[in-house]
């Protein structure tokens, strides 16, 4: 049972981290929703009339919930990874640690810090979309659950490279060899179905698949696979993802000698 | 009455090298306690180990009775850490990074009030709302102080609180911090300016190579090294009878050491014998330099 002291610690770190994004609110918020329109603005133009994924429904408006999915992780593990690389090599990271804020506490401010992020660049590039595109909404909670847990799983694997990176061009070829490869070949400008087989199965290896296919199922009601065995999967590694990062602040990793 | 902080037989090693070696201490509440050592001495991971930042490989410490590892979150209320190194977060104000320490150890608005008087009384107040990153170095150390004051911690610890500042605001901090100890904090401070140790702690630890060497008052430490200087310019070269008691030459002068203030007669009458001229002399009291000097060259 946390005390109320450990409560205002925790609600004073997410606080913080809230603000540390929203103060750059022109790079953390603004600029993840200009490339994505960019990215839609580009490829529909090139392919909206060439390509149908999904019978009856536009390439463009295919292409929309996939790239607020891929904009919500991609800022969710920003958020965190870049606050815990930056804390670390400036060497602020000391004024958490000297409190009583506990491992577990620590874990929970920095994940609903990205939660927030995520989810508030998704909803952006949501609202601008719609101005251009009707989509539709066919299961909204569905939608909600992905986005809620691919923000957090991301915000997990962003607290992960933060702990174990200690300059910031290991952060950066973490971003550019996992993050952005696992993104840019989940599906989010095509359906899996287009794919040869080998490559179809290589991408049910890929949790951003899931995470893609079932988010873009809460809006058209189709996916390539069930949302519930994605749903699954995706809580299955989140939960790993986030039983490897607990072990990591509780052992001290790369914090405390 | 329970000890500020008590080291029960603490070592840590990093790997091969043993930086902490089976240290005992005892730091009485309300006391004004300086460690002292040279470079690599253990000072900083015997304050770390303090803060929590390292875990001992053997041995216990507690703050305020409470252990730094089993109790830790009441340890660590009960600490403040002015840390060594100018560091900072570049995404707040004065004011902002103040509130969210305060609120880290679990201290809500209503200490807000609190923080604003620190910030006055490190002369910040027209500084509250500037980012970080805009203040001077100087003030950048007074708010490191302010940060370790803003949840009322009993004990202070103090990493070179004064390196690199200037003289004026030097003694600006000392009156502050020697405001807090007469408050009933607790002060633990490291230094490299012995003057500053000196002038302001009430006991001293002397540390090398993991070890604490010397534990005493700064009183006892000044007594123990018995004798004067005595800082002599001639018009010739220094005599041979003399040669014994010479510590340096410096700027024209002959520093030696008396044992005992009536050596100064012997002084002067083998410079009288040896028609030798005395142009200038002063008596130097011995300070804790001297101590420091001795006891880290000798063990």
């Amino acid at each position: 049972m946390m005390s109320a002291q450990a409560w205002i610690g925790v609600w004073t770190l997410f606080k913080k981290e809230l603000l540390r994004f929203w103060k750059v609110s022109f790079q953390t918020v603004a600029a993840p929703v200009i490339s994505a329109l960019l990215y839609l603005l580009i490829f529909s133009h090139v392919l909206g009339s060439h390509v149908e994924v999904y019978p009856g429904v536009d390439y463009t408006v295919f292409l929309i919930p996939g790239l607020i999915m891929m904009s919500v992780l991609q800022n969710a593990f920003a958020n965190s990874s870049s606050s815990l690389i930056q804390s670390k090599v400036m060497g602020n990271i000391i004024f958490i640690l000297i409190t009583p804020i506990s491992y577990l506490e620590f874990f929970i401010a920095f994940l609903a810090a990205s939660i927030i992020r995520g989810i508030c660049v998704g909803l952006c590039i949501y609202l601008v979309s719609i101005f251009f595109v009707n989509l539709p909404l066919v299961h909204p909670f569905i939608i909600f659950a992905f986005a809620l847990l691919g923000s957090a799983m991301l915000g997990t694997f962003g607290i992960i490279a933060g702990l174990w990176a200690e300059k910031f061009d290991q952060m950066a070829a973490f971003q550019n060899f996992v993050i952005m490869p696992l993104s840019f070949l989940s599906g989010v400008f095509y359906s899996i179905h287009s794919l040869p087989p080998f490559w179809q199965k290589l991408s049910h290896l890929n949790p951003f698949f899931y995470m893609i296919d079932g988010f873009r199922y809460g809006f058209f009601g189709v996916g390539d696979i069930s949302p519930w065995i994605s749903l699954i999967i995706v809580s299955f590694t989140f939960v790993i993802l986030s039983i490897v990062t607990i072990l990591m602040l509780r052992s001290g990793y790369k914090l405390r000698g | 009455m329970v000890a500020a902080v008590q080291f029960n037989q603490v070592s840590k090693r990093f790997g091969s090298l043993l930086a902490l070696d089976s240290v005992s201490l005892s730091i009485q509440q309300g006391e004004f306690f300086a460690l002292l050592g040279p470079n690599g001495a253990g000072k900083s991971t015997l304050i770390n180990i303090l803060s929590g930042l390292l875990h001992p490989s053997e041995g216990r410490v507690q703050v305020m009775g409470f252990d730094v590892i089993r109790d830790y979150r009441q340890a660590r209320r009960s600490l403040g850490v002015v840390p060594q190194e100018l560091v900072f977060d570049p995404f707040f104000s004065l004011r902002e990074m103040l509130r969210f320490q305060a609120g880290y150890f679990g201290k809500s608005r209503e200490n807000d009030i609190w923080v604003d008087e620190v910030i006055e009384g490190l002369g910040l107040s027209d500084k509250a709302g500037t980012n970080m990153r805009r203040l001077s170095g100087g003030m950048k150390r007074r708010a490191l102080i302010a940060q370790a004051l803003v949840h009322k911690p009993p004990v202070i610890v103090l990493d070179e609180p004064t390196a690199g500042v200037d003289v004026e605001l030097r003694h600006m901090l000392w009156e502050f911090i020697k405001r807090l100890n007469m408050q009933g904090h607790t002060i633990i401070l490291t230094t490299h300016y012995l003057e500053e140790a000196e002038e302001l702690c009430s006991r001293v630890a002397l540390l090398k190579q993991g070890k604490i060497i010397k534990l005493d008052t700064t009183e006892n430490l000044l007594h123990s090294m018995h004798g004067k200087l005595l800082q002599i310019k001639l018009d010739g070269d220094l005599p041979a009878d003399l040669q014994p008691m010479k510590k340096d030459y410096i700027d024209g002068y002959f520093l030696l050491s008396l044992s005992e203030i009536s050596s100064l007669e012997t002084v002067m009458s083998i410079c009288r014998r040896e028609k030798i001229a005395i142009e200038d002399l002063r008596l130097i009291e011995r300070d804790l330099e001297d101590v420091f000097v001795e006891m880290v060259g000798r063990a």
